[in-house]
């Protein structure tokens, strides 16, 4: 039997730089940066006082009694998936459900709702907890919610690797299609913990920036002054169909999910791999997998999230098992760290990349590290022609993931 | 507090709790069938009325509470 081919076929986000798709990928095309400071009274305390917050507020879209029951990273997933299914032309379709699967993952889940759940039990007692609670905080959550909005009886799943949550979320939905148990699969990731425990736990990591007097400046990928990731927020979707589907109902196609290539360190729990060795296999199994030319991948949107180490781990390994021909961005100087939504938002920024020709800029990469041997949009948007690009995620965990996109 | 001061309050509860327009709330109304009240929500309609009214209703009284008119019923003997 031959694989199916798999096609991405709608795209929904909702991130710190705009409520939808279009507004988020315009502002990504200017360069504007969607961190901010913290202004919130809990944030005075705190090492770090800046974030990625989401530009459009959930209760602008869904209806305050909905948002009761959601934890803010389940409204966010259950409104990017919305985008993205309209955005494919299945709203009000009449798609058989039992070819219809999700997965849809999240880093960390239901955090601000265990922690203000939490706040209820010590200030008012047990029977004070809201009955919404578990349904809020558990981690196949958004998935859950996403596959009930859209009728999902395939199965729905919910990947949880850290920071690679996103893309792997993604790799599985190319799995289910290839092996035949959906015709689409609904796939993505989300997140919204900017709360202070997460922020304090990460702070005393030393894996942020402190850069509290300059945000937008503060997530700065590759450049010598760089001190950690931004926290950031949002949710972003896609919708994945086997080819022949798409092509029967005559959907628009934006890009074919070309390969995937996953793989685990075994290394430590949170230092990535010293050589990248984990990272370096990620990519080779994803050019593998897809069966593309290294040269035809002229793009990769990197996992770059700004921290000393990280970032030039990637650029080592993007050189062993790619070279150095690729154009480089890191949209994270501009949208922050999106933890388990970073590489669903990333690969929307991929798969737009390809289909506008078009690598986005990275911000703030006034100072190069030496050590920079690939090329990068520094500041500004560069126009040419993308055939294939690569976008790569890491995962606390020693997670790898690697997706290659190319034209339909 | 007579039987319509009861049952305007937990119009407000189920206003807030599960989006129910209170002008829908009438005593012959079953909170499932009628108002659309799932188990949960009940759960949170029982607390905050337990809260409003001054009353205890135990679990076990609550799935005898099919109706706007069981509540205020059990309230007002409470109460």
């Amino acid at each position: 039997m031959t694989r199916p081919d798999v096609v991405v076929t709608g795209l929904g986000a909702t991130t710190p730089l705009g409520g939808d798709v279009a507004s988020t990928w315009d502002a990504m095309l200017a360069g504007r940066s969607g961190v901010s400071a913290l202004t919130q009274e809990w944030a005075e305390q705190l090492p770090v006082r800046i974030a990625a917050q989401l530009a459009v507020e959930p209760s602008e879209v869904l209806d305050r009694i909905r948002l009761r029951r959601l934890d803010r990273s389940e409204a966010i997933a259950i409104i990017a998936a919305q985008q993205a299914w309209a955005d494919a032309g299945l709203a009000g379709s009449d798609l058989d459900g039992e070819r219809l699967a999700v997965s849809v993952g999240s880093g960390i889940g239901g955090a601000t709702t265990l922690l203000a759940q939490d706040d209820i039990l010590e200030a008012s007692g047990p029977r004070r907890v809201s009955p919404h609670t578990i349904p809020m905080l558990m981690p196949n959550g958004p998935a859950a919610w996403v596959g009930l909005e859209l009728g999902a009886k395939a199965g729905v799943h919910a990947v949880a690797s850290a920071c690679a949550t996103g893309a792997e979320a993604i790799a599985l939905g190319l799995d289910i299609i290839r092996s035949g148990r959906a015709d689409v699969v609904v796939a993505g990731g989300t997140e919204a913990v900017i709360h202070p425990l997460p922020i304090a736990g990460f702070s005393s990591m030393r894996a942020m920036s402190t850069r509290n007097d300059d945000p937008e400046r503060a997530s700065r990928p590759w450049d010598k002054g760089r001190d950690g990731f931004v926290l950031g927020e949002g949710a972003g979707v896609l919708v994945l169909e086997r080819a022949d589907h798409a092509a029967a109902r005559g959907a628009r196609v934006y890009a074919r999910l070309a390969g995937a290539g996953v793989t685990s360190d075994a290394y430590d729990i949170v230092q990535p791999h010293a050589e990248g060795e984990g990272a370096i296999r990620a990519i080779a199994k994803a050019i593998a997998d897809a069966d593309v030319a290294k040269q035809d991948i002229v793009h990769v949107n990197a996992h770059a999230t700004s921290t000393p180490v990280g970032d030039m781990l990637e650029i080592g390994a993007l050189h062993k098992a790619l070279g150095d021909h690729p154009v480089l961005a890191a949209t994270k100087s501009m949208t922050g760290h999106l933890l388990g939504a970073a590489g669903a938002l990333e690969s929307i920024a991929t798969i737009l990349a390809i289909r506008d020709g078009v690598v986005p800029p990275t911000i703030n990469l006034d100072d190069p590290e030496p050590g920079l041997t690939l090329e990068v949009a520094a500041h500004k948007a560069r126009h040419m022609e993308i055939p294939a690009a690569l976008n790569n995620a890491f995962g606390f965990g020693g997670h790898n993931v690697a997706l290659v996109f190319t034209r339909p | 507090m007579t039987r319509d001061e009861i049952t305007t309050g937990l119009a407000e509860i189920l206003e807030e709790v599960a989006g129910v327009n209170p002008d829908d709330v009438a005593e012959g109304k079953s909170f499932t069938d009628d108002l659309d009240v799932d188990s949960l929500s009940m759960v949170e309609v029982v607390v905050a009325a337990e809260e409003k009214f001054g009353v205890k209703i135990p679990d076990n009284e609550v799935q005898n509470l099919k109706t706007v008119g069981d509540a205020v019923s059990y309230i007002a003997a409470q109460s």
